[in-house]
């Protein structure tokens, strides 16, 4: 099942990335349901790719009540819903350089669906190759999935205080929002809204690097020398520790998470999804302005 | 007390399921008017509060009504659906009954179901800059 593309096969785990050319061989394949993941919610509505279900990370992959993800029986519900058993390879792809896509396939391996890849250059290279959209609904047919025996929240999922003692520690913390952001000049990205937290700056001990430094314009990921002279030569990241990456709401740290993990094979990565809204915000813990 | 068009168009959001919700505003998202030739892009005003490109203008016809001009790109329909409410709503309406609409009338009608809350405040953005151009507009 693995893109035999020469983009792809340099990558660390080439087996978790494929071409549109791979999406689009796959479209009849019954192994394999193609999944979009988008920031603007109607998106999909629009068009997509023909066959794609849509996964609306803010109401399919969060529990409403509670700040978290969904219980393990509403995962296997949703699943089974979007025609996908635990054996189903799951291709996710989205707007905004894949940054939903790569979360919504974090929350698949929070349950240990890991079956899962990344359509590289996202919704935007689809379309920009002429590939077809179509505002048909997929044909979908309930699937059996078997609840999972819980989340694997400790493997690839940061808490707060476990981030707080990594910090204290002099732990590998990498910060991808804007410097901006970092530095505390901006509470969001430039032209977005400035709300929701109360103080700007960053987690102590934490390195900036954007997000974006591993993308390239069309949306497809850099090269893996280009990654590595990023991550391990200019911020010296040691594959013999741990790495935490973090952003706002944990949906551009996703991107970098799957960056560090499956493109230049770090071990141990995991992503702080409660990031600086969280942070930003909590009584008694340390900030750093740059 | 907001105008008729736009009262109409809140009931039907409120009383719609959500899978409705997402359709209708899918439907006004295709019904903004293009812009027309003569009104100049250099006229328009940026709302930055948008999370995508989001442009505005408004002018007074010779009735006194208000005319509402929205550009937003088409890959970005969520704000195209707030500027297909805004003007199947409000267009044409006087400056007075523009003001008059609260901005924040959008609140508890269902389409927090469907967009994130921080989506959501730029339609409130969208309301606050258009009614601080017709209050320009009508002290000139």
């Amino acid at each position: 099942m693995t893109d035999t593309d020469p983009t792809i096969a340099e990558y660390a785990h080439p087996e978790k990335l494929v071409t549109t050319q791979w999406v689009a061989d796959h479209a009849d394949d019954p192994n394999v349901v193609i999944a979009e993941s988008d920031e603007d919610v109607l998106l999909y509505h629009t068009g997509h790719i023909p066959g794609a279900v849509k996964l609306d990370w803010h109401t399919d992959l969060n529990d409403t009540v509670i700040r978290d993800y969904l219980s393990p029986e509403e995962f296997a519900s949703l699943c089974s819903s979007k025609g996908i058993t635990p054996e189903t390879t799951v291709v996710f792809y989205g707007d905004n350089h894949n940054w939903w896509a790569a979360y919504a396939l974090w929350v698949f391996e929070l349950f240990g669906h890991t079956n899962t890849k990344l359509m590289n250059g996202g919704r935007a290279k689809w379309v920009e190759e002429g590939r077809p959209l179509t505002t048909d609904a997929p044909e979908v047919f309930e699937a059996e999935y078997d609840v999972p025996h819980g989340r694997e929240d400790g493997r690839i999922r940061a808490f707060r205080d476990e981030v707080r003692d990594f910090s204290t520690a002099g732990g590998q913390l990498v910060d991808v929002r804007s410097p901006e952001e970092f530095s505390g000049e901006r509470l969001h990205m430039p032209d977005y809204p400035q709300e929701g937290v109360l103080r700007g700056g960053h987690i102590p001990g934490a390195v900036s690097k954007p997000w974006k430094a591993a993308a390239n314009d069309d949306g497809t990921f850099r090269s893996r020398d280009d990654l590595a002279a990023i991550y391990e030569d200019e911020l010296g990241l040691s594959r013999d520790e741990e790495v935490i990456a973090y952003c706002r709401i944990g949906e551009r740290s996703s991107h970098t998470w799957f960056v560090l993990t499956y493109l230049l094979g770090y071990p141990t990565v995991r992503n702080y999804d409660g990031s600086w809204t969280e942070w930003g915000n909590s009584v008694g813990l340390p900030i750093e302005k740059a | 007390m907001l105008p008729e068009r736009l009262q109409r168009l809140v009931d039907l959001f409120a009383s719609a399921p959500k899978e409705l919700r997402i359709q209708a505003l899918l439907d006004y998202s295709r019904r903004v008017p293009a812009l027309p030739d003569s009104i100049d892009p250099g006229d328009l005003e940026q709302v930055h509060e948008c999370q995508t490109p989001f442009f505005l203008h408004t002018e007074l016809d010779a009735d006194g009504g208000v005319r509402i001009y929205f550009e937003s790109p088409p890959e970005s329909p969520t704000v195209r659906g707030y500027a297909g409410i805004l003007h199947e709503g409000l267009d044409g309406e006087s400056p007075e009954a523009i003001l008059a609409v609260p901005d924040d009338f959008y609140l508890g009608i269902g389409l927090e179901d469907v967009v994130t809350p921080q989506r959501l405040n730029g339609m409130g953005a969208i309301v606050r800059r258009m009614k601080r151009q017709v209050t320009e507009l009508t002290a000139g």
